[in-house]
């Protein structure tokens, strides 16, 4: 069982993801680096569940969290997409009107 | 007795015949749009990938006829002979294996060849019809991939993959119906199809996962997985009919979910509104849909679960069960619609709503084998009728479906438009010897056999009902003077013309086709059709009269019944029929005690020996529990297998797969009743029409106006019921209007006045509390902990930059943090 190969992954993408929400400014790309997150945890669970001899449990986890982040990048998307009516911009900077 | 003869090179290859038009829809949609029309000689071939889909549609027809000719080869009538069941693993989850596959008999057979024959003939139609069209390509790309659909749901050897077809089928009749989008009304009408539909996949959804999670159980106890899944078709028959007392409610359940899908798919009573609305199509779309395809999928889903049914609501066991009544109410409501129809195709679609009510009532009264002739048959004259329609508006009334306003009088224009109409008009209609005689007589007849007395009622009202509308629609389109286009007179103003108020779907239909047609007619009034339209049309009025012959009650032929009724005798695991001659005659007793007594002397039982099964054991069973079976008179009928009937419990070692039909003997005057229904149905409407829209005295003409009754009855039908209204009005937006207002009347008078109440006692209690309790002691409170927090915020402010990417990397440094320290603790 190639579990390193998956781990390994797993991990590579999930540090693609972090930079993407820590460095991007575009809320899309930002959302879509959540996305890879996600993704890169599914994987993790996937390998478990496999080398536990395909233990359904994971599965379900894995399809509980496609589920999830459908519905996270809906929300995700309409408030970009108010953003965008209200600002004529995505720019998180630019943003910044709820700080303390 | 093992079935001799091998199945044969078609049966066992059968899933082909979705697979050709699947690969089609893919050539069409990939080349269709560079292919253009070629010109030889005098003849244009049409380009536009429209071809490749004739050619697939032909390609199946020749697969569906093999496999149909060498299953009756393969049948001997008497026996079971198993299905050829074919299976690939598709994915598998928790042990339960999901395959795509075929599950090739009778029932399967017959729509198979049914629907690739349809097709066919739609598909050449609408070369003709849609000529020009700006969406050419596409529409023959949906239609192909639309019969596919309805191939693939139809050979199923599984649930899961009857769902994939029919939700392609669903999502293709979206497209379809809405193939002229530009059109709001178009849209809306696709839209409200395709969600109504859905409405009803809940139940679909739900009722596979009951019945087959149950089935996987059960098939699981008995140590029967290798040969079944749970989810295929022939696990859940078995499953269902095992009589396991533990899943009686399960099956109950189940059958009504699944029910629901059904409602949903055929346009039965509550959800019958989507149908009339789905003819915003174009006419070849609406032809497809109503006869062979879509709407048969909810009729055909009950054919083939039968056993869940049967046993999920105690037919033939009740007096009244769930599918009977929703098939005669349907039947009912939709007819009495037709009669304040205007728009010619909707008379058609409710017509089809109505037929499809005596098909789910039919399976609800234990007529299974006439149910489902009656889709058999029902498809070449409704096919043929929607073509007429569609060749009436192409040639005659200038793409206006408006009866009353755009024809009249064509029946001289267009001769053969007129008589195939009139054919399957009387075969619609049920006139002795045409094709839906047959089927929707032996329904009806079995319906009062089975001593559902009421469901006779209906079926015969139903027949009434049938013929005077249609009547009335081929005198307002063929006779009586000529009105509008028909006449001759073109509305140069489009837009208008094509607005009638509610009816305004369908009228636009051809808008493009419009363009290049007048091109060729410039305007030339009514004339008939071209060829490419005229040829379906004779073919399927051809049939509308012969199509029936296969199974003539009448004459004694019997082969359909031999062909597709399954065979509902137990059978070994392996196929073999245990032991001949289960079917027998039955007579229902005085007391609704139903007698058994053994068939004709050749179908006497041979026990089968040394496996502990003796069939009178099964038998004698099957008398001590039928006490519940309904009616009173004594009526015989000839019972074609125990399984199914009340306490039978196929012995170990042996199934079922169906359960038993019972047939009635035909005999001549118990045709009449209904015989005599259709012609009084005939002449009174006949009067009616010529009185109401004839060319001299129409002493009837206004009665609507004048007579309080007559109007409030037509506007009750007009409205369709309210239905539309409930669904749009009420259901729709939220609970409505006069909902919210008086919720804010409410909310106003009554509890404004309690709060308000409260408010002024709160005040004057609060005043004095302010004065002592507040100022002093609690304020103290309340600026400390104030000034403590604004303490707190000043010292976190600048970690809240307001930026999003900083709280990200806060974050994530969070959980590496929490991370390490989880590591460290844990080594």
């Amino acid at each position: 069982m190639l579990l390193n190969q998956f781990l390994l992954l797993g991990a590579i993408l999930f540090a693609i993801g972090v930079y993407g929400v820590v460095a991007r400014r575009n809320a899309v790309l930002v959302l879509m680096s959540i996305e890879l997150i996600l993704n890169s945890v599914n994987i993790n669970l996937l390998a478990f569940a496999l080398r536990n001899g395909g233990d359904p449990t994971g599965h379900t986890f894995a399809l509980y969290v496609i589920a999830v982040a459908a519905a996270e990048v809906g929300v995700g998307l309409a408030l970009v997409l108010l953003v965008y009516r209200n600002r004529r911009s995505i720019a998180l900077d630019e943003l910044s009107e709820m700080k303390g | 007795m093992i079935a001799t003869a091998a199945p044969g090179w078609f049966l066992e290859h059968a899933y082909v015949i979705p697979l050709i038009p699947a690969v089609a829809f893919a050539l069409i949609i990939a080349f269709g749009k560079r292919i253009p029309d070629t010109r030889i000689g005098r003849y244009t071939i049409p380009g536009g990938g429209s071809l490749i889909g004739v050619a697939s549609m032909l390609g199946s027809l020749f697969f569906a006829a093999g496999a149909a000719l060498q299953w009756i080869q393969y049948t001997d009538g008497e026996n079971y002979v198993a299905a050829v069941r074919k299976s690939w693993v598709w994915w598998q989850s928790g042990g339960i294996e999901i395959g795509l596959g075929q599950q090739i008999d009778g029932l399967s057979v017959m729509v198979l060849l049914l629907v690739a024959f349809i097709s066919t003939l739609v598909q050449i139609y609408s070369l003709e019809y849609l000529k020009g069209d700006r969406r050419y390509t596409h529409f023959f790309a949906s239609l192909t991939l639309f019969s596919a659909g309805m191939l693939v749901m139809v050979l199923a050897e599984n649930m899961v993959q009857l769902i994939l077809g029919w939700e392609i089928m669903g999502l293709c009749s979206f497209m379809l119906i809405g193939h002229w989008w530009e059109e709001k009304a178009n849209s809306r009408a696709s839209l409200k199809a395709f969600f109504t539909v859905r409405t009803g996949d809940i139940g679909l959804l739900v009722g596979t996962a009951i019945v087959g999670l149950s089935a996987q159980k059960w098939i699981t106890a008995n140590g029967l997985q290798d040969q079944y899944s749970g989810f295929s078709i022939e696990g859940i028959s078995r499953w269902a009919l095992a009589g396991d007392s533990q899943y009686k409610s399960v099956l109950t359940w189940g059958a009504v979910a699944l029910f629901i899908a059904c409602i949903g798919k055929s346009g039965q009573f509550p959800l019958h509104t989507w149908l009339p609305d789905a003819m915003a199509g174009p006419t070849p779309v609406s032809s497809l849909l109503h006869s062979s395809t879509m709407v048969v999928a909810g009729v055909f889903l009950v054919a083939r679960l039968y056993p869940v049914f049967f046993e999920g609501l105690r037919i033939l066991d009740t007096n009244v069960n769930l599918i009977a009544v929703i098939g005669g109410i349907t039947i009912i409501v939709a007819a009495l619609l037709a009669f304040v129809q205007t728009d010619i195709k909707k008379v058609l679609a409710y017509s089809t709503v109505s037929q499809l009510g005596y098909m789910m009532m039919g399976l609800g009264v234990g007529a299974w084998t006439p149910a489902v002739f009656h889709i058999w048959t029902h498809a070449f004259f409704k096919c043929c009728l929607f073509l007429c329609a569609g060749s009436v508006a192409h040639s005659g009334s200038h793409h206006s479906f408006d009866m009353k306003k755009d024809m009249g009088g064509l029946w001289r224009k267009m001769p053969v438009t007129f008589v195939t109409w009139t054919i399957s008009s009387m075969a619609l209609a049920g006139v002795p010897f045409f094709a839906g005689w047959y089927s929707k007589d032996e329904i009806i007849d079995i319906a009062g056999g089975n001593q559902y007395w009421v469901f006779f009622a209906i079926g015969l009202a139903g027949a009434f009902l049938t013929t005077a509308y249609m009547t009335r629609a081929t005198y307002l389109t063929f006779f009586g003077k000529a009105r509008g286009a028909a006449a001759g007179i073109h509305d140069e103003n489009h837009s208008d013309a094509h607005a009638p108020a509610p009816s305004a779907h369908g009228a636009a239909d051809a808008h493009d086709a419009h363009d290049a047609h007048d091109a060729h007619d410039s305007h030339a009034g009514p004339h008939e059709s071209p060829w490419l339209i005229k040829g379906p049309l004779v073919i399927l009025a051809t049939l509308a009269i012969i199509a029936g012959l296969i199974n003539a009650p009448a004459f004694k032929i019997f082969k359909f019944e031999e062909w597709v009724e399954p065979k509902a005798m137990p059978v070994s695991l392996t196929g073999e029929t245990i032991h001949e001659g289960s079917a027998r005659n039955i007579s229902v007793g005085a007391f609704g005690l139903r007698t058994s007594s053994e068939g004709e002397s050749e179908r006497k039982p041979v026990a089968a020996e040394g496996d502990g099964h003796s069939p009178t054991e099964g038998e004698s069973g099957a008398e001590e529990h039928s006490a519940g079976y309904p009616g009173s008179a004594i009526e015989e009928g000839h019972l074609t297998g125990d399984c199914g009937t009340p306490g039978f419990v196929p012995a170990a070692g042996t199934t079922c797969y169906a359960p038993g039909v019972i047939h009635h003997e035909f005999e001549w005057v118990k045709a009449l009743p209904a015989f005599l229904l259709v012609v009084l149905g005939f002449i009174i409407s006949s009067a009616v029409c010529v009185t109401l829209y004839g060319k001299k005295r129409r002493p009837l003409a206004g009665l609507t106006e004048r007579n309080i009754i007559a109007r409030g009855l037509y506007k009750f039908l007009w409205n369709r019921y309210y239905l539309d209204a409930l669904y749009e009005g009420v259901i729709v937006r939220g609970i409505a209007h006069p909902l919210a207002r008086a919720m804010y009347w409410l909310n106003q008078n009554v509890f404004d006045g309690i709060v308000n109440g409260a408010g002024r006692s709160g005040r004057k209690v609060g005043e004095i509390t302010y004065k002592y309790v507040d100022q002093g002691l609690v304020d103290g409170v309340v600026n400390g902990s104030g000034a403590a927090a604004r303490g707190t915020g000043t010292a976190l402010r600048p970690t809240q930059s307001g930026k999003v990417s900083q709280y990200g990397a806060l974050l994530f440094a969070a959980a590496a943090l929490a991370a390490l320290i989880l590591v460290l603790v844990n080594s």
